[in-house]
């Protein structure tokens, strides 16, 4: 009940946002606040639950599920299961759900009604892709997530949204329908194995099939994951997008949505198709690299502020996805620390390059300069999220890249090394960064006001997370090995490689 | 398989819903006759058409299923027969404001809309070439007229004469076909041509075979399948708005259901060539359709060339055969009416301030979200239903329509359905871009025809469309488990191991 809960207070959250804006203008915002605060607060809840409490004996290590029948004829049903990642997962889209509304709280003013319904709807979808254990149903909310996200982008976008968002929009959707035909051909595999017609990802792990069946299924869900992540050669929808979107919409893009992406690698592309993922899984990692690399050197390239950040997005899930592959408890570890990590500090970057352009309605960097005299508090926040991006010890992000490189190189020597030359490049486009943006003289002449009190308190909280997943990243730890260790059949796989 | 010998009383009550349309035609025409005022026509109209859907609920528990050699009542006919009512009556609601409302005289409309169901009725229910062509040109017959109806405007008359030369000519593709089926077999029962085919050793030979192929392209024609689709933009484009939505739905719906049963009762599908040029006939259409929709500037054209692309989806389906195909098609068919119905039912609304022209470019939709929400809503919901978003009809019917081609592993097909839904986003997108573009304000609403608030029944029947759309794409076990009775049904009826070609049955005797 509690999982449904989940998703249908925000659908409902939004329904309500959006005939409130009709009554009273200008009373969406409280809604939407009031919506994704009582989501943070039921994921708090559900985090403070004894895990003894909850955990139910079928499949060990889930916290709660909620399954009913849904369309019999093919087996689908409406099955929901939390494990240790999809609540941390979900916690941090109830959080950047608060902070996408609080950093629109004066950018929006246009038709907020209807930005604050597509807002929480994109989070309802989200949300679902993060508790959904029924294929079907996961295809379902893989694909509403982005019909609100493109009114996102669409209506309140910047200058080029048109392109952009069309762009997002077929990507992500082109993409998602090879994940429907290979869900289906999983289905009918599994269908003339067993008789048995379900889209029940318990039943569907361990289907029987031939090698080059797996294979060619597995890259149907790799592909789609692969935009959404976005891994190298398929990254091409994410930096227009990310740019064009409004502030709320690029936290939500670059904090939630390419977190689904690397979420479906770990929770299905793996579990599973654990043999072909295996044979797959170096030219994974090497595009993981590539990732980490080009992402990192066309960060640097970028004049334009949040053009950089979403690069440096880019190179970061490149990161995950090399954990992901690696698949053993350290990287694994790390990969989910990594997406906790990003999601929180990037989106800072997000909300500060908001600020800046809500203020100065430019987001060219040659254009900024000396904001340090002009406005210290965001300045130094800019840094603060800078390095930790870069990643400093004693911030999220340097725990889960560490844990990473240290999984990786029990896997593979060469690619850790090479993903290790991208820590030299993140200092440098995340130093460019700061003085290209914050140092110097102001030559400008920019007078504008420092941040205020909303916008203090939403990026102090950010740092403060930020640094506690940096000093204390052990429960976030926690939630990821349960998965190494299970199905016991892919661990036992990949046990192999890591002996390599 | 032998006529039943039932009683003519039950054949009457087997065959009543069509009787009944019939019956209202002439009462129509009577009555429009004596008192010429569109309102009461209308009512007459509709009345006669809720008769004859509610009569579909009779007949069933007669269980008599062929009612003369020439038709037959299974469910699977009452499905289509029901869809077909369902979609004429929310023509003739669209109609009436669309062609001046009370003070025009456009009585002769509403005959000409129950003659088209009618003969689509009899399309879906005949199993013998006789009824077959019967059905055919009762529909096309309407149609020109329908088509051409406002009679003194340029685009409607070009259309219509399009139209009507093209359908001659696949009309007559088509009985050319039947004659050389009955040289060799010397029968035009469908299901009588399947057993002499399910025969050892027996196929069609060189005549036959020709045969089948003229009758193939000539319903082709019918469905703009891709070598014979160029009729159908010119056609949609000039067609008033809610005509356009007939012919879109009831003239290829009913065309489609027609060809699937054939296929499954004459075991034509059963040849290989056939079904290798079906399925390149496939792949032709959905991108044909998809990428000439691109250069569209024109929503009727656009739409168009999307229910061309949306005929190839059907067509993976209708590839699939068997009971699982049967179904798909049905469902997909039922998700096609209701987003087609309703995305012209937009267009029409919109047209009403524009006397000269439907409102038709894509310069008519800008900011359309910001003037008049609702319809914009309703507009989008059509789209994305097109585009197989879920939420809506389309998706699951596209959905059902890959689990049907996966089961019968099509790969080809598939891909290439894939890749089309992939090309038609862009266009989809495009016009639900421009409409909810907010930089086209004070100077465009001046130029764009003063709108016209839509009337109580126009809004009632959007906004049931839209209910239908988003309700059985959410909860679809509502429409599945009589469709999956009639595809048994239907499957059934056919004289040969189709069940071979799909091991679904296997698991729904099991469960």
């Amino acid at each position: 009940m509690t999982l449904s809960a989940l998703i249908f207070i925000l659908v409902a959250g939004g329904l309500l946002a959006w005939m409130a804006d009709r009554r009273r203008p200008g009373s969406a915002k409280w809604v939407a606040l009031a919506t994704a605060g009582i989501e943070f607060l039921l994921t708090i809840w559900l985090w403070l639950q004894p895990a003894g409490a909850l955990a139910f004996p079928p499949h060990g290590g889930w916290l709660a599920e909620t399954r009913a029948e849904w369309i019999p004829r093919f087996g689908v049903s409406f099955h929901l299961a939390m494990d240790e990642t999809s609540l941390i997962l979900v916690m941090l889209t109830a959080f950047l759900g608060m902070v996408s509304v609080a950093c629109s709280w004066t950018e929006i003013q246009e038709r907020a009604g209807f930005f604050y319904f597509n807002l929480l709807w994109t989070l309802a979808g989200a949300v679902g892709v993060f508790l959904a254990l029924d294929l079907f149903l996961f295809f379902f909310f893989w694909e509403l997530m982005l019909v609100p996200m493109y009114f996102l982008i669409a209506i309140w976008g910047h200058e080029n949204r048109r392109y952009a968002s069309i762009k997002f929009f077929i990507f992500a959707e082109g993409s998602g329908l090879f994940m429907l035909v290979a869900i289906l051909a999983l289905v009918f595999v599994h269908y003339r194995s067993t008789g048995i017609l379900t889209f029940d990802y318990f039943e569907l792990l361990n289907t029987a099939m031939s090698p080059s069946t797996g294979l060619w299924i597995m890259l149907g869900f790799f592909i789609a994951f692969a935009v959404k992540t976005p891994i190298v050669p398929l990254h091409v929808w994410l930096p227009d997008a990310h740019t064009e979107a409004p502030t709320a919409g690029s936290v939500i893009l670059a904090g939630v949505l390419l977190k689904t992406g690397a979420y479906g690698l770990l929770r299905f592309v793996v579990p599973l198709f654990p043999d072909a993922a295996l044979q797959f899984a170096p030219v994974a990692m090497a595009l993981g690299a590539t990732g980490v690399l080009y992402g990192a050197f066309l960060a640097f390239a970028q004049t334009d502020l949040k053009r950089l950040v979403a690069y440096t997005s880019v190179s970061h899930l490149g990161f995950v996805v090399l954990g992901i592959f690696a698949w053993n408890p350290w990287s694994l570890g790390g990969a989910v620390m990594q997406m906790i990590a990003h999601g929180i500090s990037t989106g800072a970057l997000f909300v500060i390059a908001g600020i800046l352009q809500e203020r100065t309605h430019t987001r060219d960097m040659r254009r900024f300069e000396g904001l340090w005299s002009v406005m210290p508090r965001l300045a130094a926040t800019g840094l603060f999220f800078a390095i930790a991006t870069l990643g400093l010890p004693g911030m999220g992000n340097f725990v889960g890249e560490f844990l990473i490189l240290m999984g990786l190189y029990r896997a593979s020597s060469v690619l850790a090394s090479v993903a290790a030359v991208a820590f030299v490049a993140s200092v440098v486009y995340a130093l460019a960064l700061v003085q290209k943006t914050f140092h110097g003289e102001n030559t400008h002449g920019w007078q504008l006001p420092d941040l205020s009190g909303r916008e203090m308190a939403t990026l102090y909280t950010m740092a403060a997370i930020t640094l506690w997943l940096g000093l204390y990243p052990q429960p976030v730890l926690d939630a990821a090995p349960d998965i190494a260790s299970r199905p016991p059949a892919i661990a036992a796989a990949h046990g192999e490689e890591n002996t390599e | 398989m032998n006529p039943l010998p039932s009683a003519p009383y039950s054949n009457l009550m087997a065959l009543s819903p069509l009787i009944l349309l019939a019956g209202s035609a002439v009462v129509v025409m009577l009555a429009a006759a004596f008192y010429r005022h569109p309102r009461p026509v209308m009512m007459l109209t509709l009345a006669g058409l809720a008769l004859s859907f509610a009569s579909l609920f009779l007949p069933r528990g007669i269980g008599s299923r062929q009612a003369t050699a020439l038709l037959v009542l299974d469910t699977y006919a009452l499905f289509f027969i029901g869809l077909i009512f369902a979609a004429t009556f929310v023509v003739a609601m669209l109609c009436y404001r669309y062609f001046g409302g009370s003070e025009s005289r456009h009585e002769a409309l509403y005959i000409l809309l129950l003659l088209a169901a009618l003969g689509g009725g009899t399309l879906v229910a005949s199993s013998h070439f006789v009824s077959f062509l019967l059905g055919l040109e009762l529909l096309s017959i309407s149609l020109f007229a329908l088509i051409a109806y406002p009679r003194f405007t340029e685009r409607p008359l070009e259309a219509g004469i399009k139209y009507l030369i093209l359908a001659g000519f696949s009309s007559g593709l088509l009985l050319f076909g039947m004659a050389l089926v009955y040289a060799q077999l010397g029968t035009m029962q469908f299901a009588k041509i399947g057993t002499m085919l399910a025969g050892p050793h027996q196929a069609l030979e060189l005549y036959g075979m020709a045969g089948l192929a003229l009758i193939v392209a000539g319903v082709a024609f019918k469905l703009a399948l891709v070598p014979f689709h160029m009729w159908t933009p010119d056609v949609y484009e000039g067609a008033p708005a809610p005509i356009t939505a007939l012919v879109a739905t009831v003239s290829k719906g009913a065309m489609l259901a027609l060809l699937l049963r054939y296929f499954l009762m004459a075991g034509a599908h059963q040849s290989q060539s056939i079904a290798f040029a079906l399925s390149l006939v496939a792949v032709m259409t959905i991108l044909a359709g998809n990428l000439l929709a691109l250069l569209q500037d024109n929503i009727k054209r656009i739409l168009a060339y999307s229910s061309i692309a949306q005929l190839g989806y059907l067509l993976v389906g209708f590839l699939a055969f068997g009971a699982m195909g049967a179904e798909a098609v049905a469902y997909y068919l039922a998700a096609y009416f209701v987003t087609m119905l309703g995305a012209f039912g937009v267009v029409t609304v919109l047209s009403e301030g524009a006397p000269k022209q439907d409102s038709d470019l894509l310069a008519d939709y800008a900011g359309l979200f910001w003037r008049r929400p609702w319809l914009a809503g309703v507009f989008t919901a059509m789209l994305l239903s097109l585009a197989g978003i879920p939420l809506t009809m389309g998706f699951i019917g596209k959905f059902y329509v890959l689990a049907a081609a996966i089961s019968a592993s099509l790969w080809l097909p598939v891909i290439v359905l894939v890749i089309g839904s992939a090309i038609s986003l862009y266009y989809y997108l495009r016009i639900i871009a421009a409409m909810y573009a907010s930089d086209s304000n004070t100077d465009h609403d001046k130029k764009i025809s003063p709108a016209v608030p839509a009337s109580l029944a126009e809004s009632i029947t959007l906004a049931a469309l839209t209910g239908l759309l988003i309700g059985l794409g959410i909860y679809p076990s509502l429409l599945i488990p009589p469709l999956e009775a009639m595809a048994a049904q239907v499957a059934e009826l056919a004289q040969y191991p189709i069940l071979a070609y799909v091991p679904w049955n296997a698991n729904d005797s099991k469960s």
